[in-house]
């Protein structure tokens, strides 16, 4: 198999999913890069992408109770073999946002993200269908405070903003004040059952409920389109709008491609690839707003494959993904709290985005406190050599060769952490900071330190910050 | 810097979420005010009135008590052209100053490059917070960013001091800026260097700091505490900023509690800092600017209100001539701006009038344009 086989199939797993350690790279590369775009985005085996007999019984809390949610979806981030599925759920959960800051109701929070895992490769018009019947975003976004002669515009407003067309496109605005007070008329009644604070029914998830008696029965214009219009008709009218096909493609590119400029800037800065936004926005209606038709034309398109290390990596996926490395919490055991504060002190806790806006992305994850916490949560973990993932990278290297060189351990580390890339300048400090013992022996007892602090220089690095 | 006048500083407190001006400043004696606010309004008795017109809400008491002392200027109905009702256009607005097109970079950014502009000192902008706002974020500007003084100091997982040293030593040559690597990557290595400098520095700041004031267990208190940490210390800095989470005074629903709540915490977190550094002897050191990202809708939704236009701006200390600035905007239904406050001051006179009269700066570049100044600075 070719070289650049194992790099493309590294890049695809870290976008499309929480990346992977080296032996599934070159099964995955062996299958094809088209068979596994295809496996990502229909998988077959396993319906929930892992066994969750043993998760459950473990984190006996996740679904009822006030704690474990945060690392129930963690561990199925990290072990889930359908990686695509839980990607997407982080890709909605960071635009279609609700936060538990305001909720404190994990179960209901819970219903929002398994939403996001049944239908968030599917038909947008369904998904925002979903999303404004979804009881977390029906209290998070106070639509359940919008009556009939008494609007709350919180939902109508974010929904038009932040959740669909965008506040403008080209220069222009999207939608009028005016619309946006129509759309939350139309969304009157749509409220739920069982309130959300804790007493008296925290433990249980709340309910969609429309009331017919609360909703506005009165002639809206919408978007131009005059009629007594409710949720539905307002979404039909949503996802035909040039605006959103515009929206949803340039935040699947700043997601799974190349970091854009930030969501705010879009009404006046064109997009980073206006020709790969085109195809995009093209195959969201031809697909009749399929999302998982235009992230099938995304992974193959050469736009995709060219963007390697195009991205400044998000906590979650620094955190994740380092986890799926060093092969650690591939089984329940005590102690995965950590791992929200981790999200936390990098800037991305999460169930709790710092607003509806969710998070900003590319260069903006990354400040003097949370550089300082990625830097070093990462290197702690890859120079762990008692984690199995870092053994498999001791193992692998020691079969190499009896003897290796400082490049050739910079190297091959490199290698096996899915073909990373560094600069000429950067490759050479860290060959240089090798040098000072000189070649090594692989079957030596130092060489498993050795390798681990290679591994944290390289995970230290600028490069090492994107995927 | 060995002159004896200390340099002037700067303290912003970003107040998250749009807090309801009409209650915050409360037009008491308007009949209009108790016809909009039905469920929301305070009582005349309990608002804390500065003349027969206007007064604080209740839970601002030590701010009012600042404002008695004469320390408080009140910016009254303070906006943009062409109000934007969106948190994050509007926010991003205040951070850029630029309400007529998209801007890039911060004001602040902008302000510290022209106060350091050979970056000698890592330290000359700081911010406490998850996230550094775009107020700050100007490319060549270093600004250091920090969840806290006790999160600090690069690869500290290295136990071996001389090992520390020596990865450190690399670490550094390894973010040194390369010539044409791009913007990101120019931002990458200076935060990275930044991160390495700084956080050396700051970690000092704790240890030489007494004090008899005990802030509050919230973030934000205790955030505004690292702020006086940090400036007691004497580390050069010019430009603190810290603020509550993004959202938290977005008060749609159930303003009643929120509301009152949060300005309680604020006030009296501002109260806990002006005392701190009173009894340090550097009150008359530091000016703060508390402000929002846009007022809220006169009309009330039935617990809370939605988005609004005209707003209301704080700039505290021994520096500034307390009193009302701008003027109050009118309920009248015709002079409403789509049934919010309308606004009649832009919030760049408040920005020029910090960064000249107080900072000693020239607000003319820093703004990209000259505004009136007010004459709150003494």
């Amino acid at each position: 198999m070719a070289e650049n086989d194992i790099a493309s199939m590294g890049h695809l797993m870290r976008r499309a999913g929480f990346g992977a350690q080296y032996h599934e790279l070159e099964a995955r590369a062996a299958k094809g890069y088209e068979e596994t775009v295809e496996e990502l985005l229909n998988p077959q085996d396993h319906p929930d992408g892992m066994d969750l007999d043993l998760a459950e019984r473990y984190f006996i809390e996740w679904n009822h109770f006030i704690r474990g949610v945060p690392e129930y979806i963690a561990f199925r981030m990290i072990n889930s073999a359908r990686q695509l599925e839980e990607k997407i759920v982080l890709f909605w959960h960071g635009i279609l946002c609700i936060s538990d800051s305001k909720l404190q109701s994990y179960p209901t929070e819970y219903e929002e993200l398994e939403l996001f895992r049944h239908h968030g490769l599917g038909s947008f018009k369904d998904l925002l269908l979903g999303i404004s019947k979804d009881p977390a975003m029906i209290y998070y976004l106070d639509n359940c405070l919008s009556h009939k002669g008494a609007i709350n515009e919180n939902y109508g407003r974010e929904l038009l903003e932040l959740f669909s067309l965008g506040v403008g496109m080209d220069g222009e605005f999207n939608y009028s004040e005016d619309d946006v007070k129509e759309c939350a008329r139309a969304f009157t009644g749509w409220t739920i059952a069982n309130s959300i604070p804790q007493q008296p029914y925290g433990r249980y998830a709340a309910q969609f409920v429309y009331n017919p008696d609360d909703h506005d029965d009165g002639e809206k214009t919408f978007l131009g389109e005059t009629g007594n219009l409710n949720g539905e008709d307002v979404i039909d009218i949503i996802v035909k709008q040039p605006a959103t096909a515009r929206f949803i493609s340039r935040h699947l590119y700043n997601f799974f491609v190349a970091d854009d400029v930030e969501v705010p800037s879009w009404m006046d800065t064109p997009p980073r690839d206006p020709e790969t936004i085109k195809m995009l926005e093209d195959e969201y209606f031809r697909s009749d707003y399929n999302i998982k038709s235009m992230l099938r034309v995304l992974f193959n398109s050469d736009a995709f494959k060219n963007a390697r290390f195009a991205k400044v990596k998000s906590p979650i996926e620094t955190i994740i993904g380092t986890l799926r490395l060093v092969g650690d919490w591939t089984e329940p055991k005590p102690g995965l709290e950590f791992i929200f504060d981790e999200m936390k002190y990098m800037g991305q806790e999460i169930l709790n985005p710092p607003s509806v806006e969710g998070w900003h992305t590319g260069k903006e994850w990354i400040d003097g406190g949370t550089l300082v916490h990625r830097i070093n949560f990462t290197a702690d973990s890859v120079c762990n050599t008692s984690f199995p993932g870092i053994q498999s990278i001791i193992e692998k290297l020691a079969a190499q060769a009896p003897i290796l060189s400082p490049e050739g351990l910079v190297d091959g580390c490199l290698k096996l952490l899915g073909d990373y890339e560094m600069s000429e300048e950067t490759r050479r400090m860290l060959v240089d900071q090798n040098s000072k013992g000189g070649e090594v022996q692989t079957d030596s007892e130092e060489f498993g330190a050795k390798v681990g602090e290679t591994l944290r220089m390289i995970v230290a690095t600028k490069e090492y910050l994107y995927a | 810097m060995t002159s004896s006048k200390k340099d002037p500083v700067l303290v912003v407190l970003q107040l998250s979420g749009a807090y309801d001006a009409l209650n915050t400043i409360i037009p008491y004696n308007d009949p209009h005010y108790k016809d909009f606010r039905t469920v929301l309004k305070v009582e005349p008795e309990e608002v804390l009135a500065i003349d027969n017109n206007v007064g604080f809400h209740p839970s601002m008491a030590p701010i009012k008590n600042l404002y008695d002392q004469g320390k408080v200027a009140v910016i009254q109905g303070i906006g943009y052209p062409n109000p934007i009702r969106s948190h994050f256009r509007s926010m991003d607005i205040w951070h850029t100053a630029a309400p007529e097109k998209m801007g890039m970079d911060g004001w602040l950014g902008r302000a510290i490059g022209d106060m350091d502009p050979h970056k000698e000192n890592v330290l000359t902008g700081v911010n406490f917070g998850r996230g550094l706002p775009r107020a700050l974020a100007t490319s060549g500007v270093s600004v250091a960013s920090v969840g806290g003084l006790d999160q600090l100091g690069v690869l500290t997982g290295i136990e071996d001091q001389n090992q520390r040293t020596e990865a450190l030593d690399i670490f550094a040559r390894m973010y040194s800026p390369m010539i044409g690597s791009g913007v990101t990557n120019d931002y990458l290595s200076q935060t990275g260097l930044d991160a390495l400098k700084g956080a050396d520095i700051l970690a000092t700041a704790p240890a030489g700091y007494t004090s008899t004031v005990e802030y509050g267990g919230d973030q934000f208190s205790q955030w505004l505490k690292n702020v006086a940490q940090v400036h007691l210390a004497g580390l050069g800095s010019r430009v603190l900023y810290t603020g509550l989470n993004p959202g938290a005074f977005d008060t749609h629903a159930n303003q009643t509690t929120a509301f009152p709540q949060l300005w309680g915490q604020v006030s009296d977190a501002v109260e806990n800092f002006y005392q701190d550094l009173k009894e340090h002897d550097a009150s008359q050191e530091v000016v703060i600017l508390m402000f929002t990202e846009f007022g809220r809708r006169v009309q009330e939704n039935g617990s809370g209100t939605d988005h609004g236009s005209g707003s209301v701006a704080f700039v505290v200390g021994d520096a500034v001539e307390g009193g009302l600035y701008g003027d109050y905007p009118s309920l009248e239904l015709d002079k409403l701006d789509q049934g919010d406050l309308q606004w009649n001051n832009d919030f760049r006179n408040t920005y020029a009038t910090l960064l000249e009269k107080w900072m000693g700066l020239d607000a003319k570049p820093i703004l990209r344009g000259s505004y009136e100044q007010f004459d709150f600075i003494k």
